[in-house]
């Protein structure tokens, strides 16, 4: 019991009052362990935290029309954009300036290309309007309503103005809107039409697919963990050989593997049909689909369940079980009921590693997923490497990111992450 | 603890040598951006062997081509600009060249002119595209078919592809509009004049996909120029895409029972560009590469590896003999007349416009 | 020679009831190839049978019978399939002889506990049974790619040379690729060189950091975790991007400012960025390792009078060792294995080797990358054996018995 009254006060060795002494201690020891986690902390939040975040923010930035046609940007607020009817002369002015000056130091195709991911065609009428409007007089050769409408009619158009006051703010949810199949109009959010609808597919497939190879990955894991950790140990570290081995061997030879394994023509369909069990003319298809990435990838994960279920069952007394049976248990309730509660933490631990590294991959399934086995991964590659859409790219690793932290956060309320175990 | 003490050793042992590789400065040296393989292999003996032997530049190949623009535009943001000289296709380097991202070259003073004189401007003539490629080489996407897989009818005509009563079997197709939508309008009986026209309109996209899905079923589709070859080497398909260079390598040094398809194919350039804002000293000796790799001989020397037209009229009399097989690269090269008269030309500003659009509709498509 | 002890049935009918089952099976499948599944599957359960009764009844001795058998399938096998039929025949023949004595002498039971039940011995042996068709799943991709690997031609495709073991369908062109092309060797150095000082980075940096996590009282623990195995929880796309301009944003400053040479530099960054990417993968395993850490060792060690630093070598580091060990081994493959950051990050001098083999599978399709598999799974299990043999060396020299 601590007392209140001052001389009933429980002192320490050194005569300072208890519990000073030990707030102090305690203060000690956090200063102790945040001393050991700052170098890696600062590290991690200025080399991986800070890039990542300043590439996701790209998800919102839009400040390249605002930078590049300030005076169009401005002009063009007082226009009414559903009113239907074109800008007035000042806004073709503006335009004609921003342009000009746009061209002159070559930053006109960069609005050009961000513009373009709205309405095809706009690319070409930048270009087109830039390439003639370097030469113009600002002074003297307006008015310039009828001379861009003279160089492209799609100056003549209500939408590529409704595009440019839409897509002028310096932040926008454009990209977000885009990520989850819809897009940003003078009127408002709206569905993409239906043609050009794919991510969402995207995204439940990526999740439905990470699920499947997770659970074929603790389908085929468990019984494994479970033999490595009951053999004698010889025999289970010359086995465990056989689990780290694919591992010491790349993920493209792995799956440039799977792809000889499984093809048309390939190992599995050869024997089979050698075999006659399956026709010369009607050899399966297990590549370029579901089948081939679920294959290739519960192969290329299984390690990453099968070493945390191991270090996990380690540790389960094999007693245990005995003592179950002995109680009267029959085998499966003394393993469902005393062994399995207690792998569970390996299970949880495989699962989150294997789920977080299958949702993120798109190495795999380029190669073996075909059209129908692709993860929204490689629509993000696609994005950052090929179409350049940044944007777009940010906006969906966004949703990916929330996706994988709201599903650690739920591990972590049921399993605890202390819990999580891998090897050793 | 002995393990501590192996791994305090191989620390320290790791840090010394890397340490040692801060002492060996390296200023004569270039990095080129490359395709890697084959074409990568013709360059090195063509271009980069004899300039390094001439000046005693290293040149240090590197195959990230197929993400350049990406790449490029990120160094660019960046300051920190790693490459000296890149070989792309004609559309990215116009687009790297629209965003300012590629300097900007004049053929008449920075190219070498063709040995009778004429300045490189007239020697290249329609290949210059944009102001910043120099043109290297002229390539067409074809198909080739298995000859033991066709029967006694091989396919002359690229709308084979679409024939699948006459033609049953698996075909590969790259998964990206360009080109395959040009085929499908091709052999929906629309003029090749009037195929971007009416790829422009919504009726005509759809017509062309419409006219893909009558072979959906029967197309592995593929993402690399690589994935044919080895899909036609397999017998996995029976006839597929890719560039002629390919097929040729397929067909004539490796051997397999393969021939290509020389109609309908859609003729490309791939050249050089040197990235914007290069170092003064860095620009020069990529400008004195780019003189020395793309003069009259150099260009006809690299049809020697590989089946990949010159892009200058002056270097096409020049073409020999491959170097290891000795046979008449003449009539390989997409250039030859005989191969150019059914050929397609794509049509660049035409993609520049569409192509996020088309894409977005045709991986729907796809994945629907 | 023990018999079962519950069961009803004598070893020599339950011997020819199984033998037949098994016949039976594989007549199916023949009979299924060949049109009639009933016909198959009555006719090998009759065949089976007849061979099992005869080697019984006969009571010849067990080499003999097995030999026979052996003969007689291969024959069998060779007269009906061909030479691939004497390959079978000899695999079938092998295996039934060995089943049959398996089965009939009781040898399943050698190794178990006697009290089990037929159905538990049963279930032993089916559940071994599944495991090792799990280790075929995991190990046939690597025995796919080394024969590959010799492969006369350049695609990924057992060609008839190769099937028919035709020497010329063989050649070590590839491995000759591999240790004479320079593209590939400065790559396998440049993986050899980042992969460890990457792992020595992460694991240093992560064991400190992990050990301070596992304090009773730290501040803001779950976020701090949080935080520290992000890098695991990024697609590696975005993180590749990211890092690309954070890392040419410090390229130039220590090129510039600094002046330190452009290609050390550039180890600098791929080094550093791999030790982010291995980092969670030690966080998780030295916590993990941690937890059941008894903290009064540190605290007696104090008493004794120790520093902290000899406390932590001498005593918390050989505990959690094999934590810091498997987190350094998933920290090392993260780096040997990883192409996606260093393709951003690296510049060609960097190119290791996944970078090489990517490049090589995307745009000249070249089994080298299949010799390079090998040579690494054969220096893997070289090393993996060693490891284990000296683990038993030792425990011999300290008079342990094998666990």
């Amino acid at each position: 019991m601590v007392n209140s009254s001052p001389n009933s006060t429980l002192l320490s060795a050194d005569g300072t009052p208890l519990k000073k002494s030990l707030s102090r201690s305690l203060r000690q020891q956090k200063i102790r362990a945040l001393l050991l986690i700052s170098p890696l902390l600062i590290f991690i939040l200025v080399a991986f935290i800070m890039p990542i975040v300043s590439m996701l923010s790209r998800s919102v930035e839009n400040d390249l029309v605002s930078q590049t046609l300030p005076a169009t940007v401005s002009a063009i607020q007082s226009w009414d954009a559903l009113s239907g009817e074109l800008p007035d002369e000042l806004v073709y002015k503006a335009f004609a300036q921003d342009i000009q000056n746009a061209a002159k130091v070559k930053v006109h195709t960069k609005v050009a290309l961000r513009l373009n991911y709205e309405k095809s065609g706009i690319a070409s009428l930048f270009k087109k309007t830039a390439r003639k409007a370097k030469k113009w007089d600002m002074e003297t050769d307006g008015p310039f309503k009828e001379k861009l409408i003279k160089v492209h009619k799609g100056w003549g158009e209500v939408e590529v103005w409704q595009i440019i006051k839409t897509h002028s703010p310096r932040y926008t949810s454009g990209y977000f809107l885009n990520a989850i199949d819809m897009r940003k109009t003078a009127e408002g959010a709206d569905f993409q039409p239906e043609d050009k609808t794919i991510l969402i597919k995207l995204f439940q497939r990526t999740l439905v697919m990470s699920l499947i190879i997770t659970f074929s990955c603790i389908l085929l894991g468990y019984p494994v963990a479970w033999l490595l950790a009951n053999l004698p140990m010889r025999q289970a570290n010359l086995l465990m050989i056989l689990v780290l081995l694919p591992f010491w061997t790349s993920l493209l030879v792995r799956t440039s593997a799977w792809k000889v394994m499984l093809q048309q023509q390939g190992v599995i369909n050869d024997i089979l049909v050698q075999l006659s069990l399956v026709s010369d003319d009607a050899r399966l298809i297990m590549i370029n689909n579901e089948i081939g990435t679920i294959v290739a990838m519960t192969h290329i994960l299984l390690p990453f369940m099968i070493l945390p279920m191991y270090s996990v069952m380690q540790t389960i007394p094999p007693s245990y079980l005995r003592a179950a049976k002995s109680l009267g248990a029959t085998n499966w309730t003394a393993f469902w009921r005393v062994y399995f509660p207690q792998s569970i933490p390996g299970i949880g631990a495989g699962s989150i590693l294997v789920f977080i590294l299958a949702i993120g991959y798109y190495i795999t399934p380029e190669i073996v997923g075909g059209t129908k086995g692709v993860f929204i991964s490689n629509r993000i590659a696609y994005h950052i490497l090929k179409s350049l859409n940044w944007g777009l790219a940010a906006a969906l690793g966004t949703i990916l990111l929330v996706a994988v932290l709201i599903l650690y956060w739920t591990y972590d309320k049921i399993v605890g992450i202390d819990n999580v175990k891998l090897g050793g | 603890m002995n393990f501590t003490k192996t791994i305090m050793t191989t620390a320290s042992a790791a840090l010394i040598s890397s340490a040692a590789f801060a002492g060996s400065h390296m200023s004569m040296e270039m990095t080129i951006v490359s395709w890697g393989g084959a074409y990568s292999a013709s360059q090195l003996k063509a271009y980069h062997e004899p300039y390094s032997a001439k000046t005693g530049v290293t040149i240090l190949n590197d195959d990230s081509s197929s993400t350049a623009v990406a790449q490029l535009r990120a160094m660019n943001e960046a300051n920190n600009i790693t490459w000296d000289v890149v070989d792309v296709e004609a559309a990215p380097a116009m687009q790297l060249c629209d965003e300012g991202l590629a300097l900007e070259i004049d053929p008449d003073t920075m190219l070498a002119p063709a040995p009778d004189g004429t300045p490189a401007s007239e020697d290249f003539g329609d290949m210059l595209v944009s102001e910043c490629f120099i043109p290297q080489i002229v390539y067409s996407t074809t198909f080739g078919y298995r000859t033991d897989l066709v029967g006694d009818n091989p396919p002359d005509s690229v709308c084979a592809v679409f024939d699948t009563k006459t033609y049953p079997g698996k075909r590969s197709l790259f998964s990206v509009p360009i080109n395959q939508m040009e085929w499908a309008l091709l052999c929906d009986g629309v003029a090749k004049s009037d195929i971007y026209d009416v790829l422009a309109t919504e009726e005509g996209q759809d017509r062309a996909l419409a006219k893909l899905d009558t072979i959906k079923g029967d197309v592995i589709w593929v993402s690399s120029g690589s994935d044919t070859p080895q899909l036609l080497a397999d017998g996995e398909v029976i006839m597929g895409a890719t560039y002629n260079g390919r097929l040729f390598s397929l067909i004539e040094e490796q051997k397999q029972p393969v021939a290509m398809i020389w109609d309908g194919q859609v003729m490309d350039l791939d050249g050089w560009i040197i990235p914007a804002g290069l170092s003064p000293e860095r620009q020069a000796r990529a400008l004195d590469y780019i003189m020395f790799a793309t003069d009259t001989q150099r260009l006809a020397d690299q049809a020697k590896y590989i089946s990949y037209g010159p892009a200058r009229a002056s270097s096409a009399p020049l073409v020999g003999k491959h170097a290891d097989l000795g046979i008449d690269m003449a009539p390989h090269m997409p250039t030859a007349p005989e191969n150019l008269s059914r050929a397609f030309l794509m049509n660049y500003d035409f993609w520049a416009d569409y192509r996020d659009d088309l894409d977005a509709k045709f991986q729907a498509w796809l994945a629907k | 020679m023990s018999e079962p002890k519950n069961s009803f049935l004598s070893p020599f009918v339950f011997t020819l009831i199984c033998m037949a089952m098994m016949g039976g099976l594989i007549g199916l499948v023949a009979g299924v190839a060949n049109g009639s599944g009933p016909l198959g599957l009555i006719s090998g359960a009759l065949f089976m049978f007849l061979i099992s009764f005869l080697a019984i009844f006969l009571r010849q001795k067990e080499l003999i019978v097995r030999y026979s058998i052996c003969f007689f399938l291969i024959i069998f096998g060779f007269l009906f399939i061909g030479i691939i039929g004497v390959f079978l025949g000899l695999i079938l023949g092998w295996f039934s002889g060995w089943f049959l004595y398996w089965l009939n002498l009781g040898r399943y039971r050698a190794k178990l506990q006697p009290y089990l039940s037929a159905g538990q011995v049963l279930w032993h042996y089916t559940f071994r049974v599944i495991c090792g068709v799990i280790f075929v799943f995991l190990i046939t991709p690597i025995l796919v790619v080394m024969p590959l690997s010799f492969n006369a031609q350049d695609f990924f495709t057992f060609t008839p040379e190769m099937l028919r073991f035709d020497p010329d369908g063989y050649s070590l062109k590839h491995y000759k690729d591999f240790f004479t092309n320079n593209e590939w060797q400065r790559s396998f150095k440049n993986s050899l060189l980042i992969a460890p000082v990457a792992t020595i980075v992460s694991v240093s940096l992560g064991t400190l950091a992990a050990i301070g996590l596992s304090q009773s009282h730290v501040p803001f623990k779950r976020a701090i975790t949080a935080i520290l195995i992000s890098p695991m929880i990024v697609p590696l796309i975005i993180s590749a991007t990211g890092m690309f301009f954070f890392y040419s944003h410090v390229g130039n400053f220590l090129e510039d400012r600094i002046g330190l040479d452009k290609n050390f530099v550039g180890y600098v960054k791929v080094i550093l960025a791999h030790s982010v990417l291995g980092i969670p993968f030690v966080i998780i395993t030295v916590t993990a390792t941690l937890v059941g850490f008894d903290s009064s060792l540190t605290r007696a060690a104090a008493n004794m009078g120790a520093d902290p630093v000899k406390t932590f070598f001498k005593i918390q580091m050989p505990l959690i060792l094999p934590g810091v060990i498997s987190g350094g081994l998933f920290a090392f493959i993260t780096s040997f294995d990883e192409v996606v950051v260093v393709m951003f990050v690296g510049s060609t001098n960097q190119k290791t080797l996944p970078w090489q083999m990517f490049t090589g599978l995307r745009e000249q399709i070249s089994p080298t990358i299949l010799a390079v598999a090998t040579i690494l799974v054969a220096i893997s299990i070289a090393l993996l054996v060693t490891l284990e043999l000296l683990r038993r060396r030792s425990e011999r020299l300290r008079g342990l018995s094998p666990g």
